[in-house]
Formats: structure tokens, sequence, C-alpha cells
């Protein structure tokens, strides 16, 4: 008998085996259309990855386009960036991670166009970040329409009669521009056009994986592709209109090679511990406890709206900080228009126990309607069981059931408590004395001296209508 | 002729009939042109290529030139090492 036959078995690595987070029932296919070659530079970075045994290492970050999935495929870390923005989050990642090797896989409408500037200068910087640039020459996943790489005479969705120059400019020679640079190390262009230019293509993307490997910078390797879909090609169609048109437009080769001279960028170690953060926030110097969990506490959401200048942006600060001083966590979002007076303007403050999801509030708690138009446009977010103080100038107001509106007469109150301005301070010590909040006054008086921090007689006179506004009581009815 | 028809194992492209999504890369990137389209579907509605059986060199090109990660894998003997005829270790 002879021994079982020693083999090797060349198949794919560096992809996951199967694509589970893709759904549906064909979970060990791509979802690329037959015959394109996102598939085929897949495999070969994915190669390339597990010969290096870089995949730990790796961070691979999806496009908008066909390869928005890419992270279905990649057995790397993976992330999925806006249209364009790959390079910034790119950038990010390879800072905050010095060790990590990053890929940025993006096509020419990405790229090329929303994604052009955001590109030139990340490799301007020399950012260690891997680009695969597929160039098809038009919109792919959208269905064909022309892009800053569509061919001179190519006929596209929104080019019917072919790209003409005088128009629509000339197509974008992404490896070019790049390699002019003078801080990428390698730029090359590359295609699948015949068995050999693919193994040329092969060597580029290691190459490329290599200097990452080795933290040297920037890399840049465009690879030319057509959408055989939107083009209806064949593969054979498809390879042959790459080699006979696009390859012409656009030459293959390397444009720039800065490896031997190359020593690895080290960036500094991140440094993410509390301490560190609360330096760089100006959070250590100031009053900022840190919030307490604390489950037991119900979340509030509280609106303040009225118009510009009423200051309800400052009371929602007041109050947002007064809620950090008693240790809650606590959200201020504020929505405003462009006018510096007049305008509307509110805030959603959400004060909580625990941390905050989102700061948006659609449900409120507690409303503070400084006029009749905030009034009208929030009432019917209130919960039942809610509260509305609205100033009391507003005249009549007929509150939706099951919610408590009160008038508060805010300029009397702001005047007899000793500063007439402080309105927006009287309508806040009135909803301190509702109760509806459960804070301690203390953190009220810190708040406010803090927010006119400096000045002093002004603390003292807000503080002041703040108590006065915390004893009043509503006339009885 | 003899020899390779002996016991010597030889390579083999594993086409995937489930994997394969027709588009016939394979075909025209094999040298020896062992791979053809079959006429029957698979479960997903695609033909798929097929291995005459006979032929293959392991060159790989339809493993690289195939855009489905699971579709093709090629099988390729190990050479046996030559014994040591030199040194000592």
């Amino acid at each position: 008998m002879e021994p079982a036959m020693q083999e090797k078995v060349i198949q794919t690595r560096g992809l996951y085996k199967t694509f589970p987070r893709k759904g549906g029932a064909a979970q060990t296919a791509t979802h690329y259309c037959p015959g394109c070659e996102h598939g085929v530079l897949h495999k070969l970075i994915g190669e390339a990855l597990a010969d290096m045994g870089l995949q730990d290492r790796t961070v691979v970050i999806s496009p908008v386009g066909c390869a928005v999935f890419a992270y279905y495929y990649f057995d790397t870390g993976n992330v999925q960036v806006a249209h364009g923005r790959a390079p910034a989050v790119g950038t990010g990642l390879s800072r905050a991670c010095d060790h990590a090797v990053v890929i940025s896989y993006q096509g020419d409408g990405d790229l090329a166009a929303i994604g052009l500037n955001e590109t030139i200068q990340a490799a301007n910087r020399g950012e260690k970040i891997a680009v695969f640039f597929v160039n098809n020459s038009m919109y792919g996943m959208t269905g064909g329409q022309m892009a800053p790489t569509t061919l001179v005479g190519e006929k596209t969705q929104t080019c019917p009669r072919g790209r003409d120059p005088a128009d629509m400019g000339y197509p974008l020679h992404m490896a070019e521009l790049i390699g002019q640079l003078q801080a990428p190390k390698y730029v090359a262009r590359v295609s699948f056009s015949s068995m050999a230019k693919l193994h040329q293509a092969r060597k580029a993307i290691r190459k490329a994986l290599e200097i990452q490997r080795d933290g040297l910078g920037y890399t840049f390797v465009e690879v030319l592709m057509s959408c055989l879909t939107n083009q209806r090609q064949t593969a054979e169609e498809s390879d042959r209109f790459v080699a006979e048109q696009m390859e012409k437009e656009y030459p293959l080769g390397v444009f720039c090679d800065r490896t031997a001279e190359a020593t690895p960028i080290v960036r500094p170690t991140s440094d993410y511990r509390k301490e560190t953060l609360d330096r760089l926030m100006n959070l250590h110097v100031e009053l900022a406890p840190d919030a307490q969990r604390d489950p037991s506490v119900r979340p509030i959401n509280v609106k303040m709206a009225g118009f510009g200048g009423q200051g309800v942006l400052s009371m929602g600060v007041i109050l947002t900080r007064a809620a950090c001083q008693s240790g809650r966590f606590v959200s201020w979002y504020p929505s405003y228009g462009p006018e510096q007076r007049g305008g509307t303007a509110n805030c959603a403050v959400v004060i909580a126990g625990e941390p905050i999801g989102s700061p948006v509030v659609s449900e409120t708690d507690v409303l503070v309607a400084m006029n009749r138009p905030s009034l009208e446009k929030f009432a019917g977010e209130v919960k039942p069981g809610g509260l509305i103080l609205y100033n009391a100038d507003i005249g009549a107001f007929e509150a939706p059931e099951g919610v408590r509106a009160l008038p508060v007469p805010v300029h009397e109150i702001a005047q007899q408590g000793g500063n007439a301005r402080a309105t927006n301070v009287a309508m806040l010590g009135v909803m301190a004395g509702t109760g509806a909040l459960d804070l301690p006054d203390e953190f009220y008086a810190q708040a406010i001296a803090h927010n006119f921090a400096g000045k002093e007689k002004v603390i003292q006179q807000n503080q002041a209508v703040f108590t006065f506004a915390r004893q009043w009581q509503p006339p009885k009815a | 002729m003899s020899k390779t028809e002996s016991n010597t194992p030889l390579p083999y492209p594993a086409i995937n009939p489930l994997e394969c999504k027709a588009c016939g890369r394979c075909i025209s990137a094999c040298p020896k042109k062992v791979i053809a389209m079959g006429t029957e579907l698979n479960a997903r509605g695609y033909t798929y290529a097929k291995y005459a059986g006979a032929g293959c060199i392991g060159c790989l090109n339809c493993f690289y030139v195939c855009p489905e990660p699971n579709a093709i894998a090629v099988h390729v003997p190990e050479r046996k090492k030559a014994p040591a005829t030199t040194g000592v270790g």
C-alpha cells in the first residue's frame, strides 16, 4: 500500500470560510456579480495577509460602493465608513493603533470623486494606510453613472453619448496624482487582464502590505477592472476592455517606490487612560465629578425652547451642569438657527443614572416653553403625567390630556428676585421648586456660579433669583 | 505516457458546483483547456465549470482568476523530497 498522498491544497485564505454577516440563503458565496474581479482582489489581499500572519493586526475599511460589504468577507478587523471618508477613518485608526495594518478598499466614485480631497491629504501626510483603489471607470453599484475615471468617449447612464472632455473633463489619473507627492512610499497601477498582469498585481499587493507590516507609510495600488454588469460584458470581453481601453488611458506601472530609503514611522503610543483624557478635555481642573451608575434613577427628558436670546440654551447648560455636579449622567443637545438673536432655539437635556444612548428627546417629561411657537410645537411630545412650564406672557393655553401645565410669570419673579433679566434662571428655579427633577439646590448654585464665572455680582444676583423662584408658589386656583 | 498513468499523483482543480457562477474566467485562463462549462444548473441557478478529469498541470491559473472564494481549490501533490546525498545535517 502507498502511504496517503501528500498534497498541498491551494485555496482561499484570509477570508472567512462562510459569510454569516451576509445572511440569506447563499452564505458561502459573495454578493458580487458573476465574473466581477472584486472577488479576485479580495482573494489576493486575503492570501497576502494570511501568508504574512497579519490578519490579527489588520483593519479593513469597507467603502460605499459594491465593496460596501467587504466586512462580510475579510477575516480581519473591519469597519465600514461613509462615502469617501475612508482616509479620515484610516488616519484615525492608524494613529490610535500604531501597530495596526490599515487597509482602505475604495472604488472610483468613493475615492476619486467625493473622497478626492481626503485621499490626497492622507497620501500627502504619508499615513500608514494601504489603499486599494478599484478603478472600473464608472459608478458600478448605483447603475453605471459617469465617474471621474470614465474614459473619453465612454458611454454611461449619465453620459449616454459618451464622455466629452469639453463638457465633462478628462479621466482622472489617480496613481499619477498620488505618485507625484513626496510622502507616499509605493504607488502602482495594476490589472488582472492577463495571467502575467495578475501575477504582477499579486506582487504589488504583497509589496504594499509588506510596507504596512513594516510600518513604512502610505501605499496606493490602483487596480483596473471592468464592471461586467453595467458594461454588459462577458468575462473575456471585460479583459479585452481593460487591456485595450483602460490600460491605454491608464498605463500600468509603478509611479513611485521609496521603500529602499524608507524607515518605519513610529507614532507615539496612544494613551487612553482616564486621567489623560480628562487633562486633554480640561476636566481635571474643573469641577466635573464622574457620573455614578444608579439604575434606580428614572431617566428624565427635559426640553427647553423659546426665541433666541431668551436664554433657553444657557438654562439647559446650567441644568446640565447641576445634574453633572450631582453625579448623574447627563446630555445637553442644542438646536438653533443661524440667528444670533430672534429665530427659535431649543435644547434637550437628558438626566439619567446610567449612560445615555441618545441625547435626542422626542418624549418629554418636562417641557419649558418661553414663547408660544415653542409651546405649540413641543406640547404634543410631553408624556402623560408630564409637566409643562410656560412663560405666563403666552396667555391662555390648554394642556394636552394627562399633562400638568403651569404658567410661570417669569418677568415678575425675576424682578422680585433682584434681576429682571434673569428670566431663564427664574424659570429654572420654578422648575427646581416643582421637584420634578430631584436635584439638590446646592448643585444649581454651583452651576450658576460656574456659568457666570468671574462676574461675582451677576452670580449673586442670579443665585438670588434662583432662590426666590425656588420658593415661588403658583396662585391657588 | 505510461508513467503518468501509473500511481503518480497528479494535480487537479476541485470545483465546487454550488459556488460556481459560470463567469468562465477559469475556462479562459486554463492553458491546457481542461475546464469547460457544464450544462446542468446548480441549486443557485447557474451552470458550472467542470474539470475534464485529466490534463491539469497545477498552474493555479483557475484558482487565481476565480472571483468566488469558495469555488475552486487546486490540489497539488507534494514532490517527494530527494534523499539527502551529502552532508550530515
